[in-house]
């Protein structure tokens, strides 16, 4: 029989309670920030626009960094653009999320063997869900987000932890890749 | 005592009401784009989501600012009546305290958005204070003209004016009606006139460098804005509200006919903000004040 005595909550498992409070807020209010380089961009408006209306799971694009929760990363990366994702990711407030999106974040795709293209995305910031294909149609699309938001639900979306835990790993490969990662600070040097 | 609480009272309500609006909104849009749309306390998820997250300061200017954002507004909303006889300072409910006291939030936003340092933010906040400057003077005629008709300044005896002696401003001076709620448009920041945010342009203007709990904040700030700019024009144009009920009922009409018009627009350039308010607004507010002042006319 479970005790009907009062317990007071300890100080980790009243963090666990708010966090899982957050976790219903943050799942379903999904703030993304596109980062279209590739040809992925196109298939965003069907999946934002009357055909799939994202907005009804409570998604929508953001303006800048600051404001977003979800880094979409679609299609190939350049090593500078890579630059700009890696300054875009650490700008982003915590807890942040990266959706990678079509076979070019996942293995390079039709550009596996070009000299200015990165193969992989999880070598240099964390994605914590892919959806493949190329290019994954708006289905796929938002079959992804809707997994996203499980994984929250699940507490498995924890990549941005894992950037924490092993940054010197991610830093190492990121300057292999760009050579210097120095965020230039003008206003506060 | 009785009275501040009574005061944060209203405000909390205008928080809460116009946040409600304000997502049905987003379903009205939703609805008029042949979207499904979110559900509506979704505005309530995304704020409160906001306060869950972490966020970065850029120096104490900007973490005060939004504090002094938020608290202006508040102690403006104070003074919001209600309904005629529903306010929490009786007798303060004078327009011109509406006037002054908006301007400590919008100000403390301003310098807030300056101190992140950010040349978008000084866009934006630029850009704002430029509209405001549009909208304010065919927006003041009209007001001093209702003055001059009612002989008071007090919000809720402007309301009872229109009650009793006069019709409802909007019917009374039809003119002054158009130019009121064209200047509620560009208060709100609804679509025509809606530069200064214009997330495609310049990243969504003053609040390019807010996340977390400061954008969370400055959401808080921006309902209860609402709130006060739609009580303003409903007690001045409307006839006010005899009780809640009536309240609630105009409120929603208003912000939903605002927000109707914004989805079918698109956006104006700065310089296009400032002519089309100097040029037809002004005329017409001008027009009107000396039809119903000088020659007497008023339905």
């Amino acid at each position: 029989m479970k005790s009907t005595k009062f317990t007071k909550f300890t100080e980790k498992e009243a963090d666990a309670k708010w966090w899982e409070i957050g976790n219903y807020f943050r799942r379903n209010s999904i703030w993304m920030l596109m980062y279209c380089t590739g040809c992925g961009a196109i298939e965003l408006p069907p999946a934002m626009t009357s055909a799939y209306d994202m907005e009804r799971l409570g998604m929508g694009p953001m303006a800048t960094p600051r404001q977003a929760d979800v880094l979409l990363v679609t299609g190939y990366l350049s090593v500078k653009t890579l630059r700009r994702i890696i300054y875009t990711y650490e700008q982003m407030s915590e807890p942040k999320y990266v959706v990678g999106f079509g076979s070019c974040t996942i293995n390079g795709g039709v550009y596996f063997d070009s000299y200015a293209v990165i193969n992989r995305l999880d070598y240099y910031i964390p994605v914590d869900v892919y959806v493949a294909g190329c290019m994954p149609n708006t289905e796929a699309i938002l079959n992804g987000f809707v997994d996203l938001m499980g994984m929250m639900k699940n507490k498995t979306a924890n990549g941005w932890v894992k950037y924490h835990e092993n940054y010197e790993w991610y830093k190492a490969n990121q300057i292999q890749a760009v050579g210097e990662v120095h965020v230039h600070d003008e206003f506060h040097e | 005592m009785l009275n501040i609480l009574a005061g944060i009272g209203i405000a909390f309500f205008g928080f809460v009401l116009q946040t409600s609006v304000a997502g049905f909104n987003r379903k009205v849009t939703g609805r008029i784009q042949k979207r499904y749309g979110p559900v509506w306390y979704q505005e309530f998820r995304d704020i409160f989501k906001l306060f869950t997250k972490r966020s970065v300061t850029h120096g104490w200017i900007f973490d005060f600012g939004v504090i002094m954002a938020v608290g202006g507004i508040i102690g403006t909303a104070m003074f919001v009546p209600l309904t005629t006889h529903t306010l929490a300072f009786a007798g303060y409910d004078n327009f011109f305290i509406y006037v002054y006291l908006i301007a400590v939030g919008m100000l403390g936003m301003a310098m807030s958005a300056s101190g992140s340092g950010n040349p978008l933010a000084s866009i934006g906040v630029m850009r704002a204070l430029t509209t405001m400057l549009a909208y304010e003077v065919p927006f003041m005629i009209i007001a001093l003209t209702i003055i001059n008709l009612t002989g008071t300044s007090s919000l809720t005896e402007i309301a009872l004016a229109q009650q009793g002696q006069f019709n409802w401003f909007a019917i009374a001076l039809p003119l002054g009606g158009i130019v009121g709620f064209m200047s509620l448009m560009g208060m709100l920041g609804k679509k025509p006139f809606e530069t200064y945010i214009a997330p495609a342009e310049i990243a969504s203007g003053p609040m390019v460098e807010y996340g977390g709990k400061q954008l969370g904040m400055l959401l808080v700030m921006h309902e209860i804005t609402v709130f006060i700019e739609v009580t303003l024009f409903m007690f001045l144009f409307l006839g006010g509200a005899g009780s809640i009920i009536v309240f609630l009922i105009k409120y929603v009409l208003i912000y939903t006919f605002a927000n109707m018009i914004s989805s079918v627009n698109g956006r104006m350039k700065i310089d296009q903000v400032v002519l089309f308010f100097y040029k037809w607004p002004l005329i017409m507010a001008v027009t009107q004040a000396i039809i119903a002042i000088y020659i007497g006319w008023v339905i």
